[in-house]
């Protein structure tokens, strides 16, 4: 099990509370996350899966550096954050 | 005639109505977001947004009549053949199959109610028949190997701006496409033809005419007489008589020919209106004079039209979205990349500016 939480600013546009997934991996919990809320995805990943640009990943403190394969695993406590980048304007 | 004026700005969604002797923002929507696109369907009174969140990706929204607004499905792309990378000519960089803007929405005819199209960024045309609830990628213009020599423009990728619906039959349509010619099918997307006619001026010796290298900038159609259809190029501005199959130029107007904007008189196949900028390399009015131009004549002659526009270090930019006619032919919108709203009561003779305060404007529309 691992803990997803998103960035403040998203949840002005689609409900994405934090929950608890069962999962090996960061993708796989995210998967998990979109299985349960699946107007998130959307947010957080193109149509073809790919982590958009501007959203990072960080399990337990650390960015993900794969950010397309997320194989990286996360253990029973881990907690999963995901934030966007800012900029101006 | 339209009550209201929907006004897409980089920072939200805004409604502008009649109020006494002028005009006020009466409403907000989506405050912060970036609003791309904005269509009210005449069909059925729901309103559609596009939004651009950015780092959170393109979405669409519905509104519909009386009711409040809710998330829909967004153009999505499907997944690409095993292998096949599309690249960008200009740039060489990969074509993502991911919408990256949702750019333009158009309603369907009534005799296909649900019908509405989507035109993208990169290029993508959709089509949905559930008013938004599900999309599909037209796959006869996606897979045309003349795609592939689509080129970004202002945006990195190619992008699909105009929709222009055949008023008289269900199964045709132009697309305008930046750059990547005019195209149209006569038999419901099976088959599409170029646009020919149109000149780049700035493509090497013998290329100029090259039908799918042309930046069309955008599309408007005569609702009256629909085989009549002007077209703002890069290059300048174009008029076709025959659907968009063949396109004239039109040279020698004051004070530009260039610009984004066009908009057709909906019944009076001689008029329409044009916002020009001084030129590719100097997007701003011509001696920060705002203007419209205007032709009664078929684009024979074209006069300029200042009344109540700034005269004086005025360095707006009017988008390629960001004019319309309403059904009248009287009512004129624009709005500027500085934040301005201008209304016209009188097709265009005189403008009173709404706001000066809004963000930069990407698109305007009149609405019921």
């Amino acid at each position: 099990m691992a803990t997803v939480h998103f960035t403040k600013n998203l949840d002005r546009h689609v409900a994405c509370p934090p929950e608890r997934v069962d999962a090996a991996t960061a993708h796989e919990a995210l998967d998990a996350y979109f299985t349960l809320h699946p107007g998130v995805r959307g947010y957080i990943v193109d149509e073809q899966g790919v982590l958009r640009t501007h959203v990072n990943v960080f399990v337990d403190g650390t960015q993900v550096a794969d950010r397309s394969v997320m194989d990286g695993p996360v253990g029973d406590r881990s907690e999963i954050y995901v934030m966007q980048a800012l900029s101006g304007g | 005639m339209s009550q209201s004026l929907l006004v897409g700005t980089r920072k939200g969604l805004f409604t502008i109505a009649a109020s006494g002797d002028g005009y006020d923002v009466v409403a907000a929507a989506h405050v912060g977001v970036p609003v791309t696109a904005v269509l009210q369907d005449p069909r059925d009174a729901s309103t559609y947004a596009a939004l651009d969140h950015g780092h959170f990706g393109t979405k669409l929204h519905r509104r519909d009549a009386d009711g409040d607004w809710v998330e829909i499905a967004s153009p999505e792309y499907p997944a690409p053949p095993e292998g096949q990378v599309d690249m960008e000519p200009f740039r060489q960089i990969p074509i993502p199959w991911a919408t990256k803007l949702l750019w333009t929405l158009e309603a369907g005819p009534a005799e296909r109610p649900g019908r509405l199209w989507a035109g993208t960024i990169p290029g993508g045309l959709f089509v949905s028949d559930d008013r938004g609830d599900s999309w599909s990628l037209v796959r006869s213009l996606w897979d045309d190997p003349r795609r592939k020599e689509w080129t970004g423009g202002g945006y990195d990728y190619p992008g699909l701006h105009s929709v222009s619906p055949d008023p008289r039959s269900p199964g045709s349509l132009l697309v305008g496409v930046s750059t990547g010619g005019v195209w149209r099918t006569d038999d419901d997307t099976a088959t599409w033809a170029l646009g020919t006619g149109l000149r780049n001026e700035y493509m090497p010796p013998g290329q100029e005419y090259e039908p799918v290298g042309q930046d069309a900038h955008r599309l408007a159609r005569c609702g009256a007489e629909p085989d009549v259809v002007w077209c703002q190029h890069h290059n300048g501005m174009f008029r076709s008589v025959d659907g968009g199959a063949t396109w004239s130029e039109i040279t020698d107007v004051a004070p530009s020919v260039f610009g984004f904007a066009v908009a057709a008189h909906p019944h009076d196949p001689l008029t329409a209106w044009f916002v020009p900028a001084e030129k590719d390399e100097m997007r701003v009015p011509v001696d920060g004079r705002m203007v419209v131009t205007r032709t009664r004549d078929g684009g024979a002659s074209f006069e300029t039209l200042s009344r109540g526009l700034p005269q004086e270090h005025a360095y707006h930019l009017v988008y390629r979205h960001a004019l319309d006619v309403d059904d009248t032919g009287d009512r004129l919108a624009m709005g500027s990349t500085t934040g301005s709203v201008w209304v016209s009561d009188d097709a265009g003779d005189a403008w009173t500016r709404v706001s000066a305060e809004l963000p930069p404007v990407a698109c305007v529309r009149w609405a019921g």
